[in-house]
């Protein structure tokens, strides 16, 4: 059987890739809806533009946006440094006191239900606030921490991965030539897993720009995410500014993804371990 | 072909006086409950080229490894220069490495590579530069200086690779499977280039292959290895014309082995009686073995005359006859595998020095003879 | 480094700090909660705040009282509505795992088999919606299944109906919404265990004699059981506490434990109960979770 022409299949694709993305592109397109109502084309009135000039002025989804937008930064850059220092260890050193536990420690929240991870930081909070004062009820703070603990688990599997294909051989040679072994992690490894570690950055950024429960759980008065102001917006229905949000999310991100995935394709011919 | 430098020509290892560059003093490393290095003690000289042979998994890398200091020595210790390498870790010891994936930096230019070694020690720009470029010199990489390593054919590779751990003057430099990723012609020539760099610099090299003709070629002196031991050090020649065993007998280059008894033996001369050969064998030398011990001739196939006539002023010592059961033709010479009628099967190499000699065919009968001094008799 | 000399003679190594900053906020912010969360999960509602009484008490000068309230487990185990809410919940994860690998599988095996370029396109379609927000894609669907959403147009316009057809607010809505939310979360791991697989093999089996079909269940099948069982742990294990896609579609006949979490911490201020509920969800999944890291650790050491 020749597989590419396999109706089946191609079929399958098709219909999983159009499941994937005509609810995407319908939000899209209604975007432009003139109607209130959004999915009901108002063709009188429409395409038009005026849901994006009333999203931009917006501003409870401004603030909220800006809020966000800090909290995802600082869980990124945290997460970065927390999820490679745990990477590299679990990739390099086979055997150490507690590798057991770290690596259940790191796998685990990526499987658990946000409902229990976001309950049991807020008690966290509440406890500690009792009994040594910090943190000072709920806020940016406690969000980015508990943003923090989920997404370095992101980012260890993603630097352990890059590690694993990582020619250990680059580094035994740099030690060799005389550096000693923190030089060689800032000199040879980083340069050459950047990609991997700014891959984890953008998940990092992304899981905490988009969450929502987590955030409920351990946010406080006047710190709401976009996620939780667009979660009160659509438990009431549809509103054609989500819709623009939507859209203008859907784009950005898109332009992103191809620019990186052109930039990490060129990086991947450097230091792929098999020699040619 | 010069295959030992200035200073092996001179044999320091057959002098009891003169002081070893590298000792190996009864090293031993266990993984768990597998021995991969057993109880290795080795003196290699200064200005050498040392190369350790053997089969895969016999624990050459292994100890090549430790002499780097990337992995340490379970029991016994490594002295270079004199000083004892225990917990010396990599980049404090005069040794660099070489190695067999090359490991060139991918994110450096060549310039780059080949001078990170001499920026960790702190030497000064200007002398870095002059050194790296008297490096490029040398390994004809002159031009290349800002190519990335993915720009690089796998020969470059290998020069960059070889530069970057010479530029530093190590005391001793490690290779491991220098030639593995060459194709045959440029095998050769880089083999050449290797010796010819050794001598320039004086530098003392340690080889690491498995590959026995890179190990001819190359080495001042061969340590042939398995599972773990140093089973015959020695000269090239030492280790082909007189092994001490009969697996090395068997792994460099190829040879018939016959098992037999001792029928006569006297300081001068052995007889020895063997089935497998259906005949007996005269060596013009004494050997040390017990009586009615198990011994074994080993004679190379080059040194085994065959002739369809049977041979003049023949005693029934050192000859016997078989039919011609396969022949290999190789251009320069030809392989004549010949079954005795006790079924052995005996490999000749016969040069093939007439284009138009009458050929030996298939079945033909023939006569295998050889001189009394070619057999090497090994006890174990 | 030099530092590292004398905290070597006190037993600390470079190593041991790598992983120690990691492990130690871990613990102290991952682990230490779950302590916490049992804690109170034996403690009586209080109207203060933090709304619970405390375990220990002193009793007298010098005596402790440790009070630990089963009730709110007893509660649990009795009161029909989370019994019907946890078996709910596993029942929905279990049919939703395995709707998503039949729609997934073909995909990641079409992906997979593609040429270099086609395949990139198409993975970067497959890992575009994961990184665009749940919310809004789970948004998506309320308007498009809502009784005006573009479905019922679509299908009255062309007169395959002449009612709405009620499919927002209904289990029917929460499937699907579950389904298209973890469909990558099944394809990416899926694919890439097939990725690594030989297809001579195939090639092989069929010059011995197989069909097509026969190697795919013989062959293929078998040999890409971890992916499998690595996608659906992924959707399994997260699925059964979901919160959000039952809250915007399911409608109040869906009884997600998520949802029943979410309702008794914010709207009832019961944190008590809540931590039970959070206690028995989480010994629920823990031997799923070691499933998932055993299948995991299995997956990488074929590779090495």
């Amino acid at each position: 059987m020749n597989y590419r022409r396999s109706a089946f299949i191609i079929t399958c694709l098709a219909f999983g890739y159009a499941f994937l993305y005509i609810p995407i592109l319908s939000m899209v397109v209604f975007s432009f809806n003139a109607s209130k109502l959004v999915t009901v084309w108002d063709a009188a009135h429409s395409p038009t533009l005026k849901w994006y000039y009333s999203l931009i002025h917006d501003d409870e989804i401004l603030d909220a946006a800006w809020i966000s937008l800090k909290v995802a930064v600082i869980n990124a850059s945290g997460s970065v440094i927390l999820g490679t220092l745990a990477g590299v260890g679990l990739a390099r050193f086979a055997q150490f006191k507690g590798r057991f536990t770290l690596n259940a420690m790191t796998t685990a929240p990526l499987v658990m239900p946000e409902v229990i991870t976001g309950l049991s930081m807020l008690l966290l909070f509440v406890a500690m606030e009792q009994w040594i004062g910090w943190p000072a009820g709920r806020g940016i703070t406690t969000m980015t921490i508990g943003h923090m603990t989920f997404s370095m688990a992101y980012v260890t599997v993603v630097v352990q991965s890059r590690m694993a294909t990582f020619d250990t051989a680059l580094e035994e040679a740099a030690m060799d030539l005389g550096a000693r072994p923190l030089k060689v992690f800032f000199v040879i490894t980083l340069p050459i897993i950047f990609p991997a570690i700014l891959s984890g950055w953008l998940l990092a950024f992304t899981l905490s720009w988009d969450d929502l429960v987590i955030s409920s759980f351990t946010s406080g008065p006047g710190s709401s995410t976009l996620p939780m102001v667009v979660f009160s917006k659509v438990r009431l229905g549809v509103s054609p500014e989500i819709n623009v949000l939507a859209s203008i999310t859907i784009g950005v991100v898109a332009l992103i993804m191809v620019g990186v995935s052109l930039w990490m394709a060129r990086a991947r011919r450097l230091g792929k371990k098999a020699a040619d | 072909m010069a295959n030992a430098g200035e200073a092996a020509k001179a044999a320091p290892w057959r002098d009891p006086g003169a002081r070893a560059y590298v000792q190996i003093e009864r090293v031993s490393k266990s993984f768990g409950d597998f021995k991969a290095v057993d109880d290795v003690s080795l003196k290699i000289y200064q200005g050498e080229i040392f190369c350790l042979l053997g089969a895969s998994g016999c624990g050459k890398t292994t100890l090549l490894r430790m002499l780097g200091g990337f992995e340490t020595p379970t029991s016994g210790r490594i002295l270079i220069d004199g000083e004892d390498m225990s917990g010396v870790p990599p980049y404090e010891r005069p040794v660099n490495m070489m190695f067999q994936s090359y490991a060139l930096f991918p994110h450096m230019s060549v310039e780059q590579n080949v001078a990170f070694g001499l920026k960790q020690d702190g030497v000064a720009k200007g002398e870095i530069a002059e050194r790296v470029g008297t490096m490029l010199d040398l390994v004809k990489l002159r031009g290349f200086e800002k190519r990335k390593p993915h720009q690089l054919s796998g020969g470059q590779r290998q020069r960059v690779a070889l530069a970057r751990s010479l530029v530093k003057r190590p005391k001793l430099l490690l290779l491991d499977e220098p030639l593995g990723a060459l194709d045959k012609k440029l095998r050769e020539h880089t083999q050449f280039e290797l010796i010819g760099l050794q001598d320039k610099l004086g530098v003392t090299f340690l080889v690491v292959t498995h590959d026995q003709e890179e190990a001819m070629t190359l080495a001042s002196r061969i340590g042939v290895m398995d599972h773990g031991e140093i089973v015959q050090a020695g000269t090239p020649a030492e280790i082909y014309e007189f092994p001490s065993s009969r697996f090395v007998a068997d792994f460099v280059g190829s040879v018939n082995i016959f098992e037999g008894k001792l029928l006569d033996d006297e300081p001068e001369y052995v007889r020895i009686g063997s089935e497998e050969l259906g005949g007996t064998i005269y060596v013009s030398h004494g050997i040390s073995a017990a009586p009615e011990a198990v011994v074994w001739a080993a004679i190379r196939p080059e040194k085994i005359f065959m002739s369809t006539a049977a041979p003049h002023g023949a005693g029934s010592d050192n000859v016997v006859r078989g039919a011609v059961q396969d022949i290999a033709y190789l251009g320069d010479l030809s392989i004549y595998l010949v079954k005795l009628p006790t079924g052995k099967v005996v490999r000749v190499t016969q040069p093939n020095t007439s284009r138009h000699a009458e050929a030996i065919t298939w079945e033909q009968q023939v006569y295998l003879s050889w001189d009394a001094s070619s057999p090497v008799v090994v006890t174990r | 480094m030099r530092l590292l000399a004398p905290l070597r003679r006190v037993g600390i190594s470079g190593r041991g700090l790598v992983v120690t900053l990691p492990y130690l906020w871990l613990l102290l912010f991952f682990v230490v909660p779950f302590v916490i969360v049992l804690k109170i999960s034996f403690s009586d509602v209080d109207l203060a705040i933090p709304p619970y009484k405390p375990l220990i008490d002193w009793v007298g000068k010098n005596s402790l009282a440790i009070r630990l309230n089963f009730n709110n487990y007893a509660f649990l185990f009795t009161d029909p509505l989370y019994v019907h809410a946890f078996l709910n919940s596993v029942k929905v994860a279990f049919i939703s795992t395995v709707l998503c690998l039949i729609i997934g599988y073909p995909v990641a095996y079409g992906i997979a088999r593609s040429t270099s370029t086609t395949r990139n396109i198409l993975l970067l379609l497959v890992v575009l919606p994961f990184w665009t927000s749940l919310l809004l894609r789970v948004y998506a669907w309320i308007g498009l299944l809502k009784a005006n959403g573009v479905i019922n147009n679509v299908l009255m316009a062309l007169g395959v109906i002449h009612e709405p057809l009620e499919m927002l607010y209904t289990p029917f809505a929460m499937y699907v919404g579950i389904v298209y939310s973890y469909l990558p979360f099944v394809i990416l791991p899926l694919y890439a265990n097939l990725e690594k697989m030989d297809w001579q093999l195939l090639e092989a089996a069929q010059d011995l004699g197989c069909r097509p079909w026969q190697a795919f269940y013989k062959i293929t099948l078998p040999l890409s059981r971890n992916g499998i069982l690595a996608g659906s742990m992924l959707v399994f294990i997260p699925a059964v506490g979901e919160f959000v896609i039952p809250a915007l579609l399911g409608g109040p006949n869906a009884l997600m434990i998520g949802r029943v979490l979410w309702d008794e911490f914010f709207s009832n201020r019961a944190w008590p109960v809540a931590s039970a509920v959070a206690i028995v969800l989480l010994l629920l999944l823990v031997p799923f979770m070691m499933w998932y890291q055993s299948v995991q650790a299995r997956e990488s050491a074929g590779t090495r």
